[in-house]
């Protein structure tokens, strides 16, 4: 069914561009750009889940790329588990969490519930910062052994790409399939009036626990492949409050709501913030240019790019999702 | 005739203040059951009680047989009864389709969404909204806004629909046009528990009323006797003339 | 005295600029109903602003609470008619994301200005010392000045005309209108209060601890601790509540290592906003 969309054949067309772009001509600079583009969109589509489909924002998300990380890493170094299995597990581990979690604090309305998200991400910091068994403060290495069974640390960081854009292709196409399911329309209806919603039937609480712990999974995925190919993992690199913060602008700068906003967002932002931290004079100013992003994009454009485009072009609605 | 709702000694506060108190009255299938009272009887507060909204200090309520006193508002949708809202409470950013096919997909069938988009589509019709289906709902007039929520409620396939002053805010040429529609739901099938203010709605279309005032129940009975019931007549009706005209009303367009 | 005590009454002082922090968070998200995220930047600014105006005069820092008042008002104005003004009445979404993008705005101002080496007020009131224990001059006169301010607050909204229209329109907006009150004056004005009030606590706190760009972020989590303890529409209460965060820190720090103190911030906030959602003294906005 989700084989009919059009827009499903545009996300293979990217994610086959993605795959085909470095391996011609074996161009690692390519790939590691692409690769940082690859982990924006991830991260900028399952924020959509909560942020653009359900209305609930959520300041800490990337809480689950760094715990997937941590758990992923742990998997492979230290029990010697094989890479996708540890990213799998560490993607149902901290689904699991925060299906668990959710139903605590999704009772909390908009606001609230943003600022616990917050909490949440502070919390998780400070604990693993005090855990022992994952290095504390110091946080985890991986000695190149892990590489092996992959090939070598080459092969390793080219298998590590594809894992990534194949969890790009997926996230989007998961945003896609639940924006056209009946468990979309629920989503919607909830952030329009979940009130309202509750009335017509919608099991409020129960949305909004699964499309918290869905919007989990990919992202903690890819932290697990990300900090494997890293090599390493600390307290500050992945929770950085940073990355959660340019998440949100990712998504409203490109079009909260939509799967191609999140995507269009995470491209342009994660191209713009390349830029800014290789050049000398504004490299201070990243923080603040993306502020001023956010805020031109809150107070002039808040449906962001993609808004812009169906005021523009009504029909395009039906087609660019 | 069964009954489909029975609401029993149903009492409701809010700290100091009592909205309800030891409510309770009957609806049979295919009623219509007119509540009406002076602003701040209660009947709103009555309304969020029955349909889950507000837990109930005290009574019972049994919709269809089962108890549904301790039920959430989505399942007392499921078990076949919805209702609308005073103030309306459109799905802004969604279709006026897309609004209707939430109450298909959530409501008492729980269909899916192609199977429910259908029923959207012919509920649409009915209500005259068809040719509105692709507006955004934000963009309704409040007479759309008002029949948007009737659909939402009807695509839920309800045994009873409770109406919160549906007819609030229309000008006469809409009251008309919803009063008929209202009709056409009963003659359906569909039990109606409504809320209004418009004497002259209520009285034509119920077949019973409840009076509440201050919380309490005043009186219930056919549309002629309450009428004519000098406790209604003081707290709510005003003047006698007031009766004189509504007794014409009623038998004008009374129906069994 | 035994050390548990100490730390709880320290905890207590130091609790008084929690206290007033919130008063601010709390002010704004009562009048307007927004959550003001530039909230830890504007405390953060007011660190900076204490030290700038010590380094450059070297007149008792304490004074110096007044022109930072001042600074607070103005930056507060400049902030409201920037993000905030456009903003109010539209979705707690777009409200949330305005204030806190003007705090990505001047967190990166203040990272490139002053890097995030920490920084020192070096003002030192002589302490009391009981027994074995001194209280430093500083946390005391921080407690005074605190209580001072609210106090003032508290004779602004109930005696002055202005504080009454605030008081109105935080009621009943459209109401207040109708009256005659010009909301956007009310509005710019409670805003500038309230970013007032986070400038000066951390001015206050700068003459504390020692600080950098970010330390703000600290205290707006307990601001937010306070206020949601506190509930809205009771600037006092959140003094009141913020002296008793401060005394359960004083209370868990002598046994507790310094990075679980979030931690456990974070438990009670979520803790209260579920047990207690009208706070514990006030009303809670319904979001």
């Amino acid at each position: 069914m989700i084989l009919r969309r059009p827009f499903f054949w545009i996300i293979l067309l990217v994610a086959a561009g993605f795959t085909y772009a470095p391996l011609h001509g074996n161009n690692v600079s390519l790939r590691e750009d692409l690769i940082l583009i690859a982990i924006a969109i991830i991260l900028a589509s399952n924020l959509n889940l909560m942020i653009g489909y359900t209305g609930y924002v959520n300041f800490g998300h990337i809480v689950f790329y760094g715990l997937g990380g941590y758990i992923g890493l742990y998997l492979t170094t230290v029990r010697g588990l094989n890479l996708v299995l540890s990213a799998l597990v560490a993607g149902a581990a901290v689904s699991l969490c925060a299906f668990l979690f959710g139903l605590a604090i999704l009772r909390l309305r908009g606001a609230y519930f943003a600022l616990a998200t917050i909490g949440i991400l502070q919390a998780v910091q400070a604990f693993v910062s005090n855990f022992d068994p994952w290095g504390r403060s110091t946080g985890m290495y991986l000695s190149f052994e892990s590489y092996r069974p992959l090939g070598g640390a080459k092969h390793a960081l080219w298998i590590t790409y594809f894992l990534v854009v194949a969890v790009m292709a997926l996230s989007m196409t998961v945003s896609l399939a639940i924006k056209n399911s009946k468990f979309g329309l629920g989503l919607f209806a909830i952030r329009e009036d979940e009130d309202a919603a509750v009335v017509l039937g919608v099991n409020v609480t129960m949305y909004k626990a699964i499309i918290y712990s869905v919007s989990a999974f990919l992202p903690a995925v890819a932290g697990t492949l990300m900090f494997f190919k890293n090599g390493m993992i600390d307290p500050s690199v992945a929770f950085e409050y940073m990355l959660s913060l340019e998440g949100i602008v990712m998504l409203m700068l490109g079009g909260q709501g939509s799967v191609i906003g999140a995507a269009l967002g995470g491209t342009l932002y994660e191209k713009l913030r390349s830029y800014l931290l290789t050049s000398p004079v504004l490299s201070n100013f990243h923080l603040v240019i993306a502020g001023g992003l956010l805020l031109l994009v809150v107070l002039f454009a808040p449906g962001g790019l993609i808004g812009w485009l169906y005021r523009l072009v009504p029909r395009a609605r039906k087609v660019i999702e | 005739m069964n009954n489909l709702l029975e609401v029993r000694g149903v009492s409701k506060r809010f700290g100091g203040l009592v909205a309800v108190s030891d409510v309770s009255f009957k609806i049979a299938e295919g009623e219509i059951l007119g509540l009406i009272g002076p602003n701040g009887a209660g009947k709103t507060t009555l309304f969020n009680v029955v349909n889950g909204v507000y837990k109930a200090d005290k009574g019972s309520i049994t919709f269809a047989g089962k108890d549904i006193t301790r039920c959430s508002p989505d399942k007392v949708v499921h078990f076949g009864l919805a209702r609308t809202h005073q103030i309306v409470k459109p799905l802004n950013d969604l279709t006026v389709l897309e609004n209707v096919t939430v109450g298909a997909c959530f409501g008492r069938e729980y269909l899916d969404m192609s199977a429910a988009r259908k029923v959207a589509s012919e509920v649409l019709q009915r209500v005259g909204l068809g040719d509105r289906a692709d507006m955004m709902a934000r963009s309704l007039t409040i007479a759309g806004k008002k029949r948007l929520e009737v659909a939402r409620a009807l695509a839920a396939k309800p045994k009873l629909l409770l109406l919160d002053e549906v007819l609030a805010g229309l000008n006469p040429t809409e009251i008309a046009t919803m009063i008929e529609l209202v009709r056409k739901i009963r003659d359906s099938g569909i039990a109606v528990l409504m809320i209004e203010h418009l004497m002259q709605a209520i009285m034509s279309l119920s077949d019973r009323i409840v009076v509440l005032n201050l919380g309490c129940k005043l009186a219930e009975g056919r549309p002629d006797e309450v009428v004519h019931n000098p406790a209604v007549v003081e707290c709510y009706l005003g003047f006698p003339d007031a009766v004189h005209k509504l007794t014409l009303a009623s038998k004008l367009t009374w129906r069994k | 005295m035994s050390g548990v005590l100490a730390s709880m009454i320290d905890g207590v002082l130091v609790g008084a600029v929690y206290g007033l922090a919130a008063m601010g968070l709390s002010l704004i998200w009562g009048v307007m109903d927004v959550i003001n995220l530039t909230h830890g930047a504007m405390i953060a600014l007011g660190m900076f602003c204490m030290y700038l105006l010590f380094t450059a005069s070297h007149i008792n820092a304490y004074l110096l609470l007044l022109p930072t008042i001042g600074f607070g008002l103005v930056i507060g104005l400049v902030v409201y008619w920037m993000a905030v003004h456009w903003v109010v009445g539209r979705s707690m979404l777009m409200s949330l994301l305005s204030t806190f993008a003007v705090n990505m705005m001047v967190i990166g101002i203040g990272t490139a200005v002053w890097s995030t080496s920490p920084y020192n007020v070096n003002f030192l009131l002589p302490g009391i010392t009981i027994g074995a224990y001194t209280f430093t001059g500083n946390h005391i006169a921080a407690a005074i000045s605190a209580v001072v301010i609210a106090l003032a607050l508290q004779f602004f909204l109930y005696r002055t005309r202005t504080g009454k229209a605030i008081r109105a329109v935080a009621d009943n907006r459209d109401a207040a209108e109708l009256m005659g009150i010009s909301s956007t004056a009310v509005l710019s004005i409670a805003f500038a209060i309230g970013i007032a009030l986070a400038c000066t606590s951390g001015a206050l706190v700068s003459t504390l601890f020692p600080f950098t760009i970010l330390s703000g972020a600290v205290y707006q989590l307990k601001s937010f601790v306070v206020t949601i303890l506190a509930g809205l529409g009771k600037p006092f209460g959140a003094l009141v509540a913020g002296v008793l965060l401060g005394l359960l820190e004083g209370m868990v720090t002598p046994f507790i290592a310094v990075s679980w103190i979030p931690l456990i911030e974070f438990g009670l906030f979520v803790v209260v906003l579920v047990a207690f959602p009208q706070g514990i003294f006030g009303k809670r906005a319904t979001t």
